[in-house]
């Protein structure tokens, strides 16, 4: 897997390069600074873009910019963003084009390795990764409305980790249940919501997503 | 400040209008003259009662009366002639029932007695002004329409003005001369009242000095204020860190100590040591992260008002809508004081006013920042009873700011808010437009 990376602190950005070269993958680009970033989206063959919100020169959204004006030049272009803090609206303005392919992680989740490396390959593949956090404030306004209303505690878990993107493998060990449990969990938090279920993981993501937005 | 915006937006500016309608509000004055006069011999006669104590309770009520009339001539002033009159001075008195200074304080305030000094000359000066075009217009009007009728009965004694009346020729004579005295009077009507509305300004508003001594006092008031609340909030910052990320820090470092210890000894204590290190790290982060968040919330700084106001929209659990037309980024601290304001009406319309939904209307007009924040609750919101309305009400008044509060029993509540700022920053976000 070939990997553009932005990130600013040197600490971490070497601590990115060692773990993601650890786990097969070529980092083709890293850069500090969001000049050079967007130079490297544009000339790079990659198969993902690891992305700090926050860069130099201005320190404000670049890397958040520059994600979206090279998805739009090249839909579908993998980008998994890193932050100190996630907000709701750069997770919607990420999700705005339906096309899947995009992570938003607070950097503290970089510290286990395992999950980063798991989000990585699954936005690589055209999935959808939300923090944790982002799905909690967005699960808190759902209940609040009273749109999941209807769903089990149970199936409260499994809907929070399936708007995080997590696959069923991944349900199946958080939550220690078979994996005929969470197909079960799965058809009937869709049927509950009125969503239209679909065999494809990555559709399934956005479209819990999307109803959770409402 | 109110009284400001009321004049502001009562203005039209059309001197006098018409002449019949001038002639009328001349005449309307000129009576308000003798209303205004008794008032003031009102308040004249309970000075003389107070030193026999008599008059001392009765001194607020007649003082407050008297501003009222004041205030009254004030937007006649600026309504009927476009003469804004300085705004009246606080009343000394802030609730005369309690407050065992009050006749005390009354005594001592400037303002009071600019109003008595006003009150006392206003039907001589004011009064002459208006009643000069009134008596050429009568004058014009009985030479007019009622000597021609009663010129025959009259014996020789009849003179109009310098015309003696004994004959058609004279009596049509004299008519003319009404009608000119009509038109003259007409003519004068608009100018009187322009120059009795200037008379209100000289008499009743304060001298140049005083404004800005009330305006020193203001500044050192809010002033006082902004350091407080900035102190306060230093202290809250200083006990978050020292509670919270630094505690944490410290139970880290205890931690990583035993884990090290138990490395050789039993490495799967060891291991999970590390993971409780690992899960205190990301707790220090989070408190961090809020911190940060209630300091200057990371997507002002990086996008400025407007979508930091529409990320505050996503968070809420209410169906906010957002309009936003701000020509830029405003100075930062002008946003921060917007941002936080927005955030506790948003608070209270889901808390106390039970709202479903909120309008949030932000805009940037005469030289100021304005927000509308509506929302379809059950309205009944009071700024004297809420903190948190008071909080931001003490928030703006260091930008001059102003929150006006419309919430009637049963709802809607509109609160406005607005604070003075007249730069943009260039603009470097941008803005994506999504609700």
């Amino acid at each position: 897997m070939r990997v553009v990376l932005a990130e600013d602190q040197f600490l971490l950005r070497d601590w990115l390069i060692r773990t993601l070269r650890d786990h097969g993958c070529e980092v083709v680009a890293a850069v500090d600074n969001s000049p050079a970033l967007r130079k490297a989206l544009r000339e790079e063959q990659m198969d993902l873009a690891v992305l700090d919100i926050r860069l130099p020169p201005s320190y404000t959204d670049e890397g958040l910019q520059a994600a979206l004006h090279a998805r739009r030049e090249r839909p579908g272009l993998p980008v998994l963003i890193l932050s100190q803090y996630v907000d709701q609206l750069y997770a919607q303005e990420l999700l705005a084009g339906g096309q899947g392919a995009v992570g938003y992680l607070l950097k503290d989740r970089v510290t286990n390795t395992a999950q980063f490396m798991d989000a990585a390959r699954t936005v690589a593949a055209g999935g959808t990764v939300m923090d944790p956090e982002v799905i909690a404030k967005l699960l808190a306004r759902s209940e609040a409305r009273g749109t999941t209303a209807d769903l089990t505690p149970r199936e409260h878990e499994v809907l929070r980790l399936m708007a995080e993107g997590r696959s069923n493998t991944a349900i199946m060990s958080t939550l220690h249940i078979s994996e005929s449990a969470v197909a079960k969990h799965t058809t009937s938090i869709f049927g509950k919501l009125g969503i239209e279920a679909s065999a494809d993981d990555n559709r399934r993501v956005l479209a819990v997503l999307a109803y959770l937005k409402r | 400040m109110t009284e400001r915006q009321v004049v502001m937006a009562r203005g039209d500016g059309r001197p006098g209008g018409g002449g019949w309608i001038a002639a009328g509000r001349c005449q309307l004055l000129s009576l308000g003259g003798l209303v205004v006069a008794a008032a003031g011999l009102l308040v004249l006669c309970v000075l003389a009662l107070v030193p026999v104590r008599v008059g001392l309770g009765v001194l607020p009520a007649a003082a407050r009366r008297l501003r009222r009339l004041a205030d009254r001539q004030r937007l006649l002033a600026v309504t009927w002639s476009g003469v804004a009159v300085g705004p009246s001075e606080p009343p000394a008195v802030g609730d005369p029932e309690r407050s065992a200074r009050g006749p005390a304080t009354l005594l001592g305030s400037e303002g009071f007695w600019r109003d008595l000094r006003w009150a006392l000359l206003e039907p001589w000066v004011g009064g002459t002004l208006v009643v000069l075009p009134l008596t050429l217009l009568y004058y014009g009007l009985f030479g007019l329409l009622v000597q021609p009728f009663i010129w025959r009965r009259i014996d020789d004694g009849n003179w109009y003005a310098f015309i003696h009346v004994h004959s058609t020729g004279a009596m049509l004579a004299s008519a003319a001369l009404g009608l000119a005295f009509l038109g003259a009077g007409l003519r004068l009507a608009p100018r009187a009242l322009a120059w009795h509305a200037r008379w209100t300004r000289r008499a009743l508003t304060a001298p140049y000095t005083s404004q800005l001594e009330r305006r020193i006092t203001q500044l050192t008031d809010t002033r006082a204020e902004a350091l407080d609340a900035q102190a306060a909030e230093l202290r809250r910052i200083e006990r978050d860190l020292h509670d919270g990320a630094q505690a944490r820090l410290v139970s880290l470092g205890m931690t990583l100590d035993d884990a090290t210890r138990l490395l050789d000894t039993d490495p799967a204590a060891a291991r999970t040591l590390l993971l409780q290190v690992r899960a205190t790290s990301e707790r220090a982060l989070q408190d961090l992260r809020e911190l940060v968040h209630g300091i200057h919330p990371p997507v002002l700084a990086d996008r400025g008002l407007g979508d930091a106001v529409r990320s505050l929209a996503l968070d809420s659990f209410l169906d906010v809508h957002v309009t936003v037309g701000l020509p830029g980024r405003l100075p930062p601290p002008v946003e921060s004081a917007g941002y936080f304001a927005l955030g506790e009406l948003l608070a209270n319309a889901g808390k106390h006013a039970g709202a479903a939904e909120v309008w949030i209307d932000l805009r940037h007009t005469e030289g100021a920042l304005r927000i509308t924040v509506t929302d379809d609750g059950h309205g009944g919101a009071d700024p004297a009873r809420g903190s948190g309305l008071r909080g931001i009400e003490r928030r703006l008044s260091s930008f001059d700011g102003t929150l006006a509060l419309h919430s009637p029993q049963g709802g809607p509540t509109t609160a406005t808010l607005e604070i003075p700022c007249a730069s943009f920053l260039p603009k470097t976000s941008s803005s994506s437009g999504t609700g």
